[in-house]
């Protein structure tokens, strides 16, 4: 009844098999431009700590044109990832009804985009004129 | 089956991811793109005074701690499960290395944002 | 001279693979004519009828129901019977056993371990107390029936486990099928078993093996949308890990 010997396929290079799986991984490699910003802010709060020369030198190195082509790049994948973000977000949540009928994964989806359009308004608002 | 601890570092991911989503295009636009080349904001946007009063204001520390923090530990989480996908074991070693890191950037970040006061 | 009597010819080849001769598969090439209106499962019946006897695949309703038929057609999880040659064309449709698990012969896929797993998480109703017949019947509101319906509609394909990746990477993971139901009955109101069923849900074989690729839901034939049963559970089970320590009666 069982086989005689089974044939296991390896699964190296699984993710370039599907176009799917390749915008999978791109979604997963958001995180190297998490933590790289992480780490550019933890060095800005280090530097004021550290005094205002400091932090003027931090501030400088960020007007670099290597500085600002990074954080282009940090840009795109933050876009990546808050796009892939709010699109799995509906997947962590239990269906749920409102007025009689089923809240749909989209509404979800835009519900999010809506929460960051907010917080993208307080943030430069906060840089504006707090 | 062993219950697993995942729960706790699945957490700080999606609290981390969650505030990357609201909040990473709008930090990383607002320091690195548009206050250096001089877009849109004010050229005194992230000036010492300023950055030092938000620092010491109690709201502006913890909005500096948690940014700071989650995203490093969310980035943490997720790397490692990407190490796995490209076949790599998520051994005791990778997940103290990872962990590790987020750790350390948390302690930094609370300390000097502790030493900075109020 | 009507449409469906127009014969065209379609290269299919198959991943052949009999361990008593082979020690690794190999890719057989077989022209098959074919109308209009025949599946990939027609095409694999038509090689094993008239080309080729020694073709092994598992079939049974030709209708999309009984989830035998399930094969990588192109490289994608596919129903044979629900995946027509006319939307092939030109061809060669590569055809393979399912993904991420191991052959037995040719299209034949071990699914025994599927059937522990399924087992291991007590797919049936366990009632919150005992229940006399007199007490006639539970009833439901449509809302409580929503809340676990679309999960009742799992065929068994495991379409879901050759498309999902850390299955492939760890097969002890419980996959999204598995999981689907296990959800299917925490969900369903006359079930009391959530607390029976949480260890094998916190495990890392559980819901933690997971990393939202969310393809499972992609290729699912029913809409079962398997993703969602096991993200929603990572919030149960993180709920259930943190009271475990607040009540200290956890693991």
């Amino acid at each position: 009844m069982s086989a005689k010997r089974p044939y296991v396929r390896p699964m190296q290079g699984w993710w370039k098999r599907d176009p799917y799986f390749i915008s999978y991984m791109w979604r997963e490699t958001t995180a190297l431009a998490v933590a790289l910003y992480a780490v550019v802010l933890a060095v800005g709060v280090v530097r004021l700590a550290q005094g205002e020369a400091a932090w003027n030198g931090w501030l400088a190195a960020l007007k670099s044109p290597l500085s600002v082509l990074l954080h282009l790049v940090l840009l795109a994948a933050m876009v990546v990832h808050a796009k892939s973000w709010f699109e799995i977000m509906p997947k962590t949540m239990p269906a749920m009804q409102m007025g009689g009928k089923r809240v749909e994964a989209s509404t979800i989806t835009r519900a999010g985009w809506a929460a960051t359009a907010v917080a993208t308004l307080l943030v430069l608002g906060l840089a504006w004129g707090w | 089956m062993r219950r697993s601890h995942a729960p706790i570092f699945w957490l700080l991911f999606g609290a981390g991811g969650m505030l990357a989503a609201l909040l990473g295009i709008a930090l990383v636009f607002v320091t690195g793109v548009a206050v250096p080349l001089g877009w849109l904001l004010p050229g005194d946007a992230l000036a010492y005074p300023r950055m030092l009063a938000f620092a010491q204001n109690g709201i502006g520390k913890l909005l500096l701690f948690a940014v700071i923090s989650l995203f490093a530990w969310h980035a943490a989480h997720r790397l490692l499960c990407t190490l796995h996908d490209f076949g790599i074991h998520k051994g005791l070693a990778a997940k103290s290395l990872f962990y590790g890191a987020a750790l350390l950037l948390t302690l930094v970040v609370g300390w000097n944002l502790l030493a900075l006061g109020f | 001279m009507s449409e469906a009597t127009t014969s065209r010819t379609i290269t299919i080849e198959v991943l052949r693979y009999r361990p008593e001769q082979d020690t690794e598969p190999l890719w057989q090439s077989y022209q098959v004519p074919f109308t209009d209106d025949m599946s990939v499962l027609q095409g694999v019946q038509y090689i094993k009828d008239e080309l080729d006897g020694t073709l092994s695949f598992r079939w049974s309703c030709r209708m999309a129901i009984c989830g035998s038929c399930g094969m990588m057609i192109n490289g994608r999880p596919k129903l044979s019977c629900k995946t027509f040659l006319r939307d092939l064309m030109p061809g060669p449709v590569r055809v393979e056993a399912l993904a991420h698990l191991p052959i037995e012969r040719d299209l034949v896929v071990s699914v025994d371990p599927f059937v522990e797993k399924l087992r291991s998480v007590k797919p049936y109703i366990i009632p919150k107390e005992p229940r006399k017949l007199e007490e006639g019947e539970y009833l439901q509101t449509p809302a409580q029936r929503d809340a676990y319906e679309q999960f009742s509609s799992c065929i068994n394909c495991m379409l879901c486990y050759a498309a999902c990746p850390q299955f492939g990477l760890d097969p002890e993971f419980l996959g999204p099928g598995v999981l689907a139901l296990l959800h299917r009955y925490n969900a369903d109101s006359r079930d009391g078993g959530q607390a029976e069923r949480a260890p094998i849900l916190g495990a890392a074989e559980g819901v933690w093996s997971c990393t939202a690729v969310a393809y499972c839901s992609e290729v699912c034939p029913k809409g079962v949308d398997p993703a969602n049963a096991v993200n929603q559970n990572k919030v149960n089970s993180a709920k259930h890990y943190f009271l475990g320590w607040l009540t200290a009666k956890g693991g």
